[in-house]
């Protein structure tokens, strides 16, 4: 929660700069960039002059018949590309494909030759409509295509070039894994073809070779008749060979992706599609290959009759090519298209957004100890694209963002950008490398680098984000961060990346297992050191290149002050003293929520949520949405209820708050203003129950932090109350009729802070940013205690008494009040337990309370 | 209802009127900050036996045994093989090979007794087929003999086989049992307390019934050891005799008569049929010195040195009492049917050395309006110096039936159990909270993470 977009987008430097200066500002790593500020720029309003509202997904074929052709659109809706021309980006982004990945009978040898090749990931460019694009060329083999290989591709399309580029590896990755779902449907599929077809291939030649019996019999051995006949029968011999071979080859295909950390993962969320993949994995072992053939072609035999064909295929133009449908598995293909979704929702909105979530992520990952209290779990969604940061994160020594303030070198930027080079690599899966597919690639990058060069370079527009602007350089200075904390990320996986290229070859073709490497893929060779001239020539001919490092290596002065804006301005979102959060509120009460385009546009709807629709639903994740706009009833629970801040006292220090009441509305929708405050919420929010009409006992008390509790006149109603009564002095009562709270006093600033009636604070979201911020340092307050190790160890063995006083005084240091000292104690117990773990299964936690006199308060 | 409810304070005053007292929420003086309820009993819980510093079980009336780790909370094993609720239960320690194991005995309504091991959770012996169901243990520990009380007394040996046993009893049969110096053993039957002598000639052993003491006029509920000279025994109505543990004479012979005031209106008269009921010795538990008695709802502590009252509470919990124990610290507990643990302690009164005087009853003030009225009959306080007012210091409220049982840990804790099927342990939270720290940097140290 500390850098949230809606928070950054209204930071101006001339507003604070100067009246504002806090000792204690933020370390410069978690500052996110600034927008670059003009007189009259909206953050949200579009620069660009796309022909398309929104970011999609394209997939196109080059089709031997047609040409490139678009297939679909990822959202699915005709309104996402507007007048945006499909068939003709389809054309620009299939005439990018350099791959030629050669099938055929390559030069020396017999028999056609399936080439395993790596995807390949561009970035396109397109001035004339304003569109950018990541673009994935894979390959999908069809027995019936050309060469069996039917080039198809997937793009990202988005008219922000700065996304592309700086989520270039999270979309390489994501693609990756959609890419690798298409492929191997498409390996099975392509091996069912193939059995089909040999086993019509082995009745033609069982048919041919009665006739020709048939032929010597009646006409002699040699008549035209009997020859032409066995010309056919060498042909389907031949071709039965062939097909063989290709089977074979198709079958053996090298099991390192099956690897794979994140595929095998997805495929274990899907039960039906195990034995499938199971299927798949049994064929990929040489041992238990042929066997596992036969004995899927056995069971197929009932199924399918064998037809006679003729052993000329037709031609290509006559027949009709599969769909994408059906050259894959129909599974594999629709788990092809969720994973599209998933991507096209995780790069949805502004890249703003997207870079302070991932950086939000990548920090909460380092937070483990701690995370579990306040912060919200992912959305389901969101985890996918936080794959690559995990990656990072589980080598601490590794600094996620590498801000050393050091312009960055020319070097790592173009390692960068010389993702567009990459050369297709050679998936050696039998014997030693050929030298003839060696020879191949190598030409084949070669032309991939001229392609590619030449999509970038013929865009007129290029020269638009190249020129230097004041408001430029903030982007550009965005970019070296970027740039550089995605070298730092990926650095450790680099020589794992680098063995994946020329894969060592040990029996049986067993490539070195490589998780790391896996996940990245290709993408390894951003890192590799580029040859030198490699570099020079990438700065000549590539406009994107030169501008920023010139300018920051050449102007060091302009480079020092984007240092300090960044470190200033943070504090400004994120330390809400009174005086800011007063200014920043009226700041997001000017936005008109309309101009705010789609990263923002799910907030805007808790402005207006008066509809409490309970978040409590059974069995489902709280998402960061129900508690943004449980932010919104939160503030206004604040504004109502005077002694909102004891409520919240008792949530935060572990006492379990009962909201009584008779109608289920008022108390749900109290309970829903109330559970962000309480800690340790759960995933499926465990720790809160909305709506009880039974009276509870003493163990719900440990479970549930925040109870909403029916008030009823009936026999239930009076066990309740009876319930209420006995254990009065574990619990606080807030009766939302009476509009009265029962629980102990709180004195101390801190919650008035956190939940200040007067607050200026105008939305929803913003509050429970708000409150997510003070929470985080409350957090860390209750880290620091938990872990300050000499508050905790007793001197020596008599020594019990110092270490209470000891603790007291602490938190006494830290400016906490007895109760506020409460507050930290419980989260620390929290922190503890958590760490320890050390409860065995089926054993109720600890459950601790205070004996203190209550009050009652009223409105 | 509502004020009721939210009133706090005063709501429950008026609940209160007629119990014993409120001490409140405020209890600075009682440390039990956590507590941790242990779920596994499907029935009453009625006994506790500590196995080891770390270890109990319970047992009761859902005739399975538990075993519990009082740090964790984790249940060890539940032994299963009774078939009927259990009605004795007891620790069994002896030594094979060089160490010194503890075992337990049950005994069960299904006319069964078991012994079990607590480190397997197995049952290593087993007789059934008893002529009476076993209502108490005794494990003679100088022996090596165990003793099982029903309507007769059974004398066994460590391998489960029957020693020796008494004559069939009356149907009331024996409820208490403690032992007595040289080999006697004195039990309680109905309004009598019997002294059995064991005789051991070679392996051989045999019992015999040495005297009847019937100077109780009711059934005696409770019958304990005070120190290697005297015994205690409590009845129905109020008798708390003192015996001497060797020629079992009467040492000291208290009546605790709780009297109502003479002029109260027609409902007071109704409760005092009550009353009656009320005066029964329902436990008694003594450090050597003290015998705390839980007479009906209130608590009595007798000097058994002075032989005199040292102080008393007529009503200390809102129902009986069932269990006492006395601290170390001069502290006293108690719990009750109404299903709260009451912590008391010992205070001297302001006025120590003062003659009885107006101002004297004037302290019992605390006590509730109707103590103060009556006060304890003169005889009983002979001496007044030695008075000393019982003062409530904090309450332990989680189970919602009456509690059974308790039994202490010392700083680890204190177990109690329930008619509710739950066993409770209370904890010291700030203790808990520091042992929790270091576990936490041990756990740091393990992983290297300091």
């Amino acid at each position: 929660m500390i850098g949230s977009p809606d928070v950054v987008a209204f930071t101006k430097e001339d507003d604070f700069g100067d009246s504002f200066s806090d000792p204690c500002s933020l370390p410069e790593e978690f500052s996110v960039p600034l927008f670059a500020h003009t007189a009259s720029a909206n953050p949200w309003t579009k620069t660009s002059y796309a022909k398309f509202p929104k970011d999609f997904i394209l997939i196109s074929e080059f089709s031997e018949q047609v040409g490139p052709q678009p297939l679909l659109t990822i959202p699915n809706d005709p309104k996402v590309c507007g007048t945006f021309d499909l068939n003709y980006f389809s054309l620009r982004i299939m005439s990018v494909d350099y791959q030629a990945s050669f099938v055929g009978h390559p030069p020396g040898s017999n028999y056609p030759k399936l080439n395993f090749v790596e995807d390949s990931k561009v970035v396109l460019g397109d001035s004339k409509e304003g569109a950018f694009a990541y673009v994935h060329h894979l390959t999908l083999y069809d027995l019936e295509a050309r060469g069996f290989v039917r080039p198809f591709c997937m793009a990202y399309i988005s008219a922000d070039e700065r996304k592309i580029m700086h989520q270039f590896q999270e979309m390489s990755a994501e693609f990756s894994k959609a890419s690798e779902f298409l492929k191997s449907g498409n390996r099975r599929a392509f091996a069912n073809e193939l059995e089909k077809k040999l086993k019509d291939l082995e009745y033609t030649r069982s048919v041919l070779h009665k006739e020709t019996e048939l032929q010597k019999m009646n006409n002699g051995c040699y008549s035209t008749q009997a020859i032409e006949k066995a010309n056919e029968l060498a042909n389907v011999e031949k071709s039965i060979y062939e097909h063989k071979d290709l089977l074979r080859q198709i079958t053996s295909y090298p099991s390192r992706k099956k690897k794979d950390v994140d595929f095998v993962h997805r495929e274990a969320e899907k039960p039906t599609d195990m034995s499938v993949m199971d299927d798949t994995l049994n064929l990929n072992h040489s041992d238990t290959g042929d066997k596992a053939v036969e004995t899927e072609s056995d069971s197929r035999k009932s199924t399918y009759t064998p037809q006679l064909i003729k052993a000329k295929s037709a031609k290509c133009f006559d027949k009709r090519l599969k769909t994408m449908e059906e050259l894959c598995d129909t599974s594999f293909f629709h788990q092809t298209l969720e994973q599209l979704n998933i991507i096209e929702k995780s790069f949805r909105g502004d890249l703003c957004f997207i870079y302070t979530s991932q950086i939000d992520r990548a920090l909460l990952s380092k937070q483990r100890v701690t995370s579990f209290l306040f912060e919200a779990e992912r959305d389901q969604e969101c985890e996918g694209t936080s794959k690559s940061f995990n990656i990072s994160s589980n080598n601490p020594t590794v600094p996620i963002l590498n801000l050393s303030g050091e312009p960055m070198s020319l070097e790592s930027y173009t390692t960068c950008i010389d993702v567009d080079h990459i050369k297709p690599s050679v998936e050696s899966m039998e014997g030693p490398p050929e030298s003839s597919t060696s020879d191949i690639t190598q030409e084949t990058s070669e032309a991939a680098d001229t392609e590619t060069k030449g999509s970038f370079s013929s865009d007129k527009s290029i020269e638009a984000f190249g020129s230097v602007s004041p408001s430029s350089l903030h982007v550009n200075f965005f970019d070296g961060l970027e740039r550089r904390s995605k070298v730092s990320i990926a650095s450790p996986s680099e020589n794992a990346s680098r063995s994946i290229a020329i894969p060592p070859r040990t029996s049986d073709g067993n490539l070195v297992p490589m998780d790391a490497a896996c996940c990245i893929g290709q993408d390894g060779f951003i890192f590799d050191e580029p040859l030198p001239e490699l570099a020079q020539e990438c700065c000549g001919d590539t406009v994107v290149n030169q501008e920023p490092q010139s300018l920051l290596q050449g102007d060091p002065a302009l480079q020092v002050d984007y240092i300090l804006e960044d470190s200033e301005s943070p504090n400004m979102g994120l330390t809400f003293s009174d005086l800011n959060a007063t200014v920043l509120s009226e700041e997001v009460a000017k936005i008109n929520i309309e101009d705010v385009s789609d990263s923002t546009s799910f907030m805007s709807a808790s402005t207006s949520s008066d509809r409490a629709v309970s978040p409590f639903t059974y069995g489902s994740a709280l998402t960061l949405k129900q508690k943004k706009k449980a932010g919104h009833s939160a503030l206004r629970f604040i504004r109502q209820y005077p002694f909102a801040q004891q409520a919240i006292f008792c949530l935060l220090s572990g006492r379990t708050l009962v909201i009584l009441g008779v109608d289920e509305g008022t108390v749900r929708k109290l309970v829903n203003a109330l559970f962000i405050f309480v800690p340790n919420l759960g995933k499926y929010g465990e720790t809160v129950q909305p709506w009880l009409s039974s009276p509870f006992q003493l163990t719900d008390l440990q479970r549930w932090k925040l109870i909403g509790l029916q008030r009823a006149v009936s026999p239930a109603g009076s066990s309740i109350l009876h319930s209420l009564n006995r254990y009065s002095r574990y619990i606080s009562i807030l009766d939302c009729d009476n509009k009265t709270l029962r629980c102990p006093p709180y004195k101390g600033t801190l919650i008035s802070h956190l939940a200040d009636h007067r607050t200026q604070i105008k939305r929803g979201s913003t509050y429970f940013l708000h409150v997510q911020g003070m929470l985080s340092q409350l957090t860390a307050k209750a880290f620091l205690y938990t872990f300050c190790h000499h508050i905790h160890l007793p001197m020596d063995v008599n020594d019990q008494g110092s270490v209470r006083s000891r603790r007291t005084n602490f938190l006494l240091q830290l400016g906490y009040t007895v109760e506020e000292s409460k507050i930290v104690q419980y989260l620390s117990e929290l922190i503890k337990q958590h760490y320890i773990q050390g409860a065995p299964k089926g054993v109720n936690p600890s459950f601790c309370f205070n004996y203190t006199t209550s009050y009652l308060y009223k409105i | 209802m509502l004020r009721w409810i939210l009133g706090g304070r005063e709501a429950q005053g008026t609940v209160e009127k007629s119990a014993a007292l409120f001490i409140g929420e405020e209890q600075p003086k009682n440390c039990f900050t956590e507590m941790q309820v242990l779920k596994g009993h499907f029935d009453i819980v009625r006994f506790l036996v500590q196995i080891d510093d770390l270890r109990f079980a319970s047992a009761g009336d859902d005739s399975q045994v538990l075993i519990w780790n009082v740090e964790t909370g984790e249940c060890l094993f539940a032994l299963r093989g009774h078939t009927q609720q259990i009605t004795a239960m007891t620790s069994y320690t002896f030594i094979r090979g060089r160490n010194a194991h503890t075992a337990l005995i049950t005994a069960s309504s299904d006319r069964t007794l078991s012994l079990w091991d607590p480190d397997s959770g197995h049952r290593v012996q087993n007789i059934s087929d008893l002529q009476s169901s076993v209502k108490c243990l005794l494990v003679l520990d100088r022996l090596d003999v165990w003793l099982s009380g029903g309507n007769e007394l059974c004398v066994w040996n460590r391998e489960f086989e029957l020693q020796c046993k008494t004559v069939h009893h009356s149907d009331a049969g024996i409820s208490a049992m403690v032992e007595l110096p040289k080999n006697f053993i004195a039990a309680a039957m109905d309004k009598e307390i019997v002294i059995f002598k064991l005789n051991l000639s070679g392996s051989d052993i045999a019992v015999m019934a040495m005297r009847h003491l019937a100077d109780h006029q009711d059934t005696i509920h409770s019958l304990i050891n005070i120190n290697g000279d005297l015994f205690a025994s409590g009845s129905h109505i109020g008798e708390l005799i003192v015996w001497d543990s060797v020629d079992w004479t009467i040492q000291a012979y208290e009546h605790i008569l709780w009297e109502e005031p003479a002029g109260d209106s027609q409902s007071e008269v109704k409760l005092t049929h009550q009353k009656q009921i009320e005066r029964s010795i329902q436990h008694m538990s003594s450090d050597g010195e003290y015998i705390v008695a839980a007479v009906g709802s209130g608590l009595y502590v007798y000097n058994v040195l002075m032989k005199s009252v040292v102080a008393y509470r007529k009503i200390a919990h809102d129902s009986n009492v069932l269990h006492t124990m006395l601290q170390e610290d001069g502290r006293l507990m108690s719990c009750s049917e109404d299903g709260s643990v009451r912590m008391w302690e010992l205070q001297d009164l302001p006025l120590p050395a003062e003659p009885a005087s107006s101002g004297f009853f004037g302290m019992f003030g605390t006590f509730g309006r109707s103590s103060k009225q009556t006060g304890p009959p003169a005889k009983k306080i002979p001496e007044v110096p030695s008075l000393r007012s019982l003062e409530l210091i904090g309450d332990l409220i989680g189970h919602s039936g009456a509690v059974q049982m308790f039994l202490s840990f010392k700083e680890k804790g204190l177990v109690t159990c329930s008619t509710d099927h739950l066993l409770i342990v209370w904890k010291d939270g700030e203790l808990q909270s520091q042992l929790r720290s270091l576990a936490v940097f041990r756990k740091l140290e393990e992983n290297q993470e300091l």
